[in-house]
Parts: C-alpha cells; sequence; structure tokens
C-alpha cells in the first residue's frame, strides 16, 4: 500500500499532533489529579442513611476546618435534599466562602440523576448504589445554578437549588 | 499479490449489474419509512426548540419528554437505520448481485424492523415510554417498548446476514479477486453493527425485557448502562460508514474523477472497524463505578479514529485537486473554484464534510477525559452531534437521495428539482449553523441538554440561556421548512418526476492505480484484532463492575408517568 508523500507528511502530523495531546491529557490526569469523578464507593439506594453522610443531620453543608467543607445531597425525583434550616425549611441555597476547598457527595434514592453546579466543573452523574464526588477550590465568586443534568423523569427540568460563592 | 488491469476492468463492468423493478422496490421500502420518520422526528424536533423558548406549550397534554422521546428515536434510530440498509442493499445490488432467496431475507428483515418499529412507537405514542430513545435504567417503560427495539435490532441482523451471503457467493464467483469497493465497505459496516449491538440486544434481552415483565425484580443500573454505550457510540459510526462510502466511491464519479486509493479507503475502514467499539467510556467519563484508569484507556483508544478520520480527509481534497486539474483549471485555488457547486448531489453532501471539521474537533473535546465534564450533558453535546449526524450525515444522505431514488424508481433529477435541492441544503445550512452554534454556546455556559423549558428558580444564569433558547427556536423553525422541502423533493422524485435513466453514480480506479494488496480482504484477521481490542478494553471493568455491585434497582414507572 503506497501513500502519496503529501499524505505520509499530514499523517505524521496528525498522529503526532494526537501523541502529544492524549500525553497532556494523561499528565494532567495521572500526575495533576485531575481524573473526572470516577468514585467507586457503594451504597444501597433504598437505605442511604446507613451511610452516615446521608443522615438527616449531615446532609447540606458541613464545615470541617477553616475553608474546608463538605456538601452532602441525596437527590431523588425531583429533588436534592440539603437537609432542612433552623426553620425547619428545606435548604434550597448553599453558601460556601471564595477560595474554599469544598467536597460535594451525591448519591439518590431512586433514578439515576446529573449533578451539576452549572458553569464550574463540578459535574457528575449520580447512580443509585453508588456516591458521587467531587472535591474542588471554588475560588470565582458568584451564583451557580445546581441543576439535574440526567434525564431522571416528567419533573426532571424543576429539579435545582443554588450555590453561592462570596467574597 | 495484485491483481491484472483486465480483471480489474471486467470487474467494473460487472459493477454496472442492472438493477431490476423488484429489487429496487425493496430498497425503497427502507427509503419510504427513513423519510417517513424524517418528518414525524423533524416536526417534533421543531416542537421541542419552541417549547424550550419558553413562549409555546404544547396542546392536549402531550409531554416534552414524550416529544423529546419521539424524535431521538424517529431520527436516531429509525431514519438513519432504515437508509443506511436500504442505501447498502443498493450498492450491494449494483456491485455484487442480490439473488432471490437472499432477497426473500432482505424483505423478512424489513417487516421484522417494521413490527419492531411500529410496536415501538405506539408506546411513546401511548405516553408509556418517555424514556428517552437511551432509555436508562431505572425508569421503566411498558414492555412492548424492549419488545419493539429488539425486533428492530433482530430484523437488522437479517440484513447483516445477507450482506455478509451476496459478498461471499460473489467471491466464490471470483476467486483470487478483490472485493468491489463498495460492497467491501458495506460488508465492514455490518459486521461493526452485528458486533456493537450485541451489547445493546444483550441488555434488552437479559435485563430490560425480564426486569419489564416482572420476572426479575430488581436491575443493575451501571452494567445497562455500559451495555448501552458499548452499543451506543459504535452506532455512531454506523451513521457515518454509509456517508464515507458516498464520499469514497460517489462523490468523485460525480465531480467526474477517479478514485485516490482504493487499498487506502479500505484501510480507514478497517480502522473504523477497530476502534468503533472499544470506546464506550467516554461517553460514560462522569459516572461513579468504573475506574479512572479504564476511562482513560478507552479514550486513547477513541482518539485513534483521528486517523482514518484524516486519511478520508485528504483523499476527499486530493481527489477535488486531482479531478480539476486532469480538467485544466489553472492556479493554486482554480480546481476548487470549478468544482461542480450547481449539482446539488455534490453541494451537499460537501457542506457536509464541511460540517465535520467543527463537528470533529467538537468529538475531541467531548471524549478529552478531564476536560469532558466541563461539557458533559450540556446542551453543547447536542449542538454537536447535530453537526455530525444532523449535517455530515444527514446531508450525505439526501446527496445521495437526489440519484438514488431516480435511479430506483426509473425517474430523473430534474433540474427544477436540482435548484430546489441547492435550495433546501442552503436552508438546511443557515438553520443548523443558528441552531447548532447556539447550542454549543449555551452549553459552554452551563445549560443542561435533555430539559423542559425551566427558569431554575430564577437565576441569572438561567435568564442568560433563554435567549440561545430563543436563536434555537429559530433555528428549529427554519430547519423545519428544510425538512418538509426535503419531504417534497422526496415525494417528488419517488412519484412525479418524469421517466429516465438517473445513473447510479460509482467511482472507477485510474487505469495506473496501484495494485491493492489482498491482505486487505483478510476477514478473520480484522474481526479476531476487533475483539481482541474489546476484550482489552472491557474486560477487567466488566468484571469489575459484577464483582463489586451494588444492590440492584427496582422499577421506576412514576416518574415518567408510565402507570
Amino acid at each position: 500500500m503506497q501513500l502519496h508523500k503529501y499524505e505520509k507528511i499530514w499523517l505524521s502530523f496528525g498522529i503526532a499532533s494526537l501523541v502529544f495531546f492524549l500525553l497532556l491529557l494523561g499528565y494532567g490526569a495521572f500526575y495533576k489529579g485531575t481524573h473526572p469523578q470516577s468514585h467507586a464507593e457503594t451504597i444501597d439506594p433504598n437505605h442511604v442513611e446507613a451511610n452516615v453522610s446521608f443522615q438527616p443531620e449531615h446532609l447540606g453543608l458541613n464545615k470541617i476546618a477553616e475553608n474546608r467543607y463538605v456538601v452532602n445531597i441525596v437527590a431523588s425525583t425531583f429533588n436534592y435534599d440539603f437537609g432542612k434550616d433552623e426553620n425547619g425549611n428545606p435548604v434550597k441555597n448553599i453558601r460556601i466562602p471564595k477560595g474554599s476547598n469544598v467536597l460535594f457527595q451525591v448519591t439518590t434514592k431512586d433514578v439515576v440523576h446529573g449533578f451539576n453546579a452549572a458553569g464550574t466543573n463540578v459535574n457528575m452523574i449520580v447512580e443509585p448504589g453508588y456516591v458521587s464526588s467531587y472535591e474542588t477550590v471554588l475560588d470565582k465568586p458568584g451564583v451557580y445554578t445546581i441543576l439535574c443534568n440526567e434525564y431522571c423523569g416528567l419533573g426532571h427540568h424543576m429539579m435545582y437549588a443554588t450555590l453561592e460563592v462570596y467574597e | 499479490m495484485g491483481i491484472t488491469k483486465t480483471k480489474d476492468q471486467q470487474r467494473f463492468q460487472e459493477m454496472q449489474l442492472m438493477i431490476p423493478k423488484s429489487d429496487a422496490k425493496m430498497y425503497m421500502s427502507f427509503i419510504y419509512v427513513a423519510f417517513a420518520a424524517l418528518l414525524i422526528g423533524g416536526l417534533m424536533g421543531l416542537l421541542q426548540t419552541l417549547v424550550r423558548s419558553g413562549k409555546f406549550t404544547l396542546p392536549f397534554g402531550i409531554g416534552y419528554y414524550q416529544i423529546l422521546t419521539v424524535h431521538g428515536v424517529m431520527l436516531g434510530l429509525i431514519l438513519t437505520t432504515y437508509f443506511i440498509i436500504g442505501f447498502q442493499y443498493a450498492l450491494m445490488g449494483k456491485t455484487v448481485g442480490i439473488s432471490q432467496k437472499q432477497k426473500k431475507a432482505a424483505w423478512a428483515s424489513f417487516w421484522v424492523m417494521v413490527t419492531g418499529t411500529l410496536l415501538t412507537s405506539g408506546t411513546i405514542l401511548l405516553g408509556k415510554a418517555s424514556v428517552l430513545y437511551t432509555f436508562y435504567a431505572p425508569l421503566q417503560a411498558h414492555p412492548a417498548f424492549y419488545f419493539g427495539l429488539a425486533l428492530l435490532v433482530i430484523g437488522s441482523w437479517i440484513s447483516c446476514f445477507v450482506n455478509w451471503r451476496q459478498l461471499y457467493v460473489w467471491k466464490k464467483k471470483h476467486p483470487g479477486e478483490k472485493s468491489p469497493l463498495p460492497a467491501f465497505m458495506v460488508v465492514i459496516n455490518m459486521t461493526m453493527w452485528f458486533i456493537a449491538t450485541l451489547g445493546v440486544a444483550s441488555t434488552v434481552v437479559i435485563q430490560f425485557i425480564p426486569w419489564s415483565l416482572g420476572y426479575a425484580a430488581t436491575i443493575d443500573v451501571l452494567i445497562s448502562r455500559t451495555l448501552f454505550w458499548y452499543f451506543g457510540h459504535p452506532l455512531v459510526y454506523f451513521w457515518l460508514l454509509p456517508a464515507y462510502m458516498a464520499w469514497y466511491v460517489i462523490i468523485p464519479k460525480i465531480i467526474g474523477g477517479k478514485i485516490f486509493s482504493d487499498s487506502l479507503a479500505r484501510m480507514a475502514f478497517i480502522l473504523f472497524l477497530f476502534f468503533s467499539i472499544p470506546v464506550g467510556f467516554h461517553h460514560q467519563l462522569t459516572e461513579p463505578g468504573i475506574s479512572p484508569t479504564w476511562k482513560f484507556v478507552q479514550v486513547c483508544l477513541t482518539f485513534m479514529v483521528v486517523i482514518p478520520s484524516l486519511m478520508t480527509a485528504f483523499s476527499m481534497f486530493a481527489v477535488f485537486e486531482i479531478t480539476g486539474r486532469k480538467k485544466g483549471f489553472k492556479g493554486l485555488f482554480g480546481w476548487f473554484k470549478h468544482l461542480p457547486w450547481k449539482d446539488v448531489r455534490f453541494l451537499a453532501p460537501f457542506i457536509g464534510m464541511v460540517a465535520f471539521i467543527p463537528g470533529g474537533a467538537g468529538g475531541i473535546i467531548n471524549a478529552s477525559h478531564q476536560m469532558n465534564e466541563v461539557v458533559h450533558n450540556t446542551i453543547w453535546v447536542t449542538g454537536h452531534f447535530h453537526l455530525t449526524v444532523a449535517t455530515t450525515v444527514i446531508l450525505t444522505f439526501f446527496g445521495i437521495s437526489y440519484w438514488l431514488i431516480p435511479h430506483l424508481t426509473g425517474r430523473k433529477l430534474t433540474p427544477q428539482i436540482n435548484r430546489l435541492g441547492i435550495i433546501q441544503t442552503i436552508i438546511w445550512t443557515v438553520g443548523m449553523t443558528i441552531m447548532s452554534g447556539s447550542m454549543h454556546i449555551e452549553g459552554l455556559l452551563g445549560a443542561p441538554r435533555r430539559s423542559a423549558f425551566s427558569t431554575y428558580g430564577g437565576t441569572a444564569q438561567a435568564h442568560e440561556w433563554a435567549y440561545y433558547q430563543l436563536a434555537q427556536a429559530v433555528g428549529g423553525s427554519i430547519l423545519f421548512i428544510g425538512i418538509v422541502l426535503m419531504v417534497y423533493i422526496f415525494i417528488k422524485l419517488a412519484f412525479f418526476a418524469p421517466r429516465g435513466n438517473e445513473a447510479f453514480p460509482i467511482a472507477e480506479e485510474d487505469a495506473n492505480a496501484q495494485p491493492t494488496p489482498m491482505f486487505l480482504e483478510n476477514w478473520k484477521l480484522w474481526v479476531v484484532i476487533t475483539v481482541a481490542l474489546i476484550l482489552v478494553a472491557y474486560t477487567i471493568p466488566f468484571v469489575d463492575m459484577i464483582q463489586h455491585a451494588p444492590p440492584g434497582s427496582p422499577p421506576f414507572t412514576m416518574p415518567i408517568g408510565n402507570n
């Protein structure tokens, strides 16, 4: 099989760029730890409370140290459970100071959901039987829409909350 | 070992097989269904963009997700599969012939597929299967939906067997000769389709059907999704390869040129067979329960298709330039200026090729491991596949229709219809640029795909997204005009155009072309390598999923209104 000279140049350039690109992705993933969410922890979707993180008192925002937070969320059709505030109302907005290190832990009691803080890289599929988790530093102030981005049923687009990063 | 010239010429004469009327009827049956699906699915697409603009609500209690399911199933599964199978039969019939027995089996394939299609569509229309075309568990549709899908796949398998048999019989009669290029390509595509659909067939038959009938109490969600995406990515190459067939074999003839390189075309198709299937994890990059290392392995395998894509791009432009220079066009770009821009059989597929440049670049972003989380399940992805499948593939299929349909119905593509076709192509290009462009931008701003209109509690972000959704409704409306025009052209070509002989354009090799090496026809080797790559990419993570499986999921029918 014979290749035209220009085609050899074209393909060599293409393949070299491809290798360079994959090395770059691999470097980011394996040395900088930027792998996509791939948490392997399992959970019984019928008894999510068996995992201490998803007991009612631990849902929502938990401050664990200066500038370190854990946010636990239970998703179900068509709601994110961030726990309740002092008045017993469901929390729909969480506020986190700029520059904090935040760990999001999400699981579902029923079907597959998405968990995306739109405009950030916090973007996960939440599957029954698994805990999805994502650790990040939130350093851009603003109000971000948290929404379900994996179809979960007729009320899918009504499943949302907000995340506020303040100065 | 090469093949002598005289044999080549002899072979090419045989490629000019006439298509008898009764064969043409069979090929056309598939194409009728495809265009019916285009009209229904297209109308649903229009309604979706209108609903999501926030300015329109659906009447009669029709649900957004119901029409979204119809849209995905009609255009993603029905239009594509039927058109491809019909077109591939025509290519096979033209180059290697079809026997009476094979034709009977092909009709059986058609009717099994139609039964499946009616079953699935009926269930969706009754509102019992608003699960979208990906039907992710544990959302549960009515069992008829899954039975219909199974029949659709089984019907397409009969076509696989027929196409394989057609080439096998031809090769027995022509020992030592290389197979005609179009037949080689069809067999590659059907081999890939068969291996890939084993995944979706096993999840439907082993997991979904028993579970939907109540024989199995629970379903393993991650395994069902993994089997789906084992099929879901090769599905897009199953759409793309017939477009490539037209680019490699048909377009050179239309512009008055020769095939650039027979062996290169075959090599590209073999590489697509290898690297289409062991790559499904790149649709599951943000999912829990799959090790990131295995995700990365499949990301690397995904990117191998860049190589045959670059080969194809080079071949296309080489054919354009060689043909133009042979015709005596001078200057650096003279050959480009004089391409047959006014021939819709060329223009529509050409715009398809151009759309594949941003389409392919977007695909690279989507599959880029950690970069995927920037766009995963945002409407960027919808914008992406409206460039690739709904522009590159569909405009090429339209380009094929302009000559294939009159060829099969014994009519002519008249200058008037050609002009209408050019207008159709321009409408499509404008509509898609607006719709897909605004989807891409809105996706980068974080807006989700597959969602009805929502203000998300009135956030500033959602307010900003609404402007792009308005633009999508404008683009979607323009596209729908394009669909109506295309259906009109189809009806004209099928029933009303003047009688005549429209050519079935198949390009020849150049007289001084290098002989094609015979190792390219080593089918056993190609299948063994394909299966080996699949086993490497999937065995360990799949065993891991089974061993570390969480408790299974019971059915959920309420969320989709199936109660």
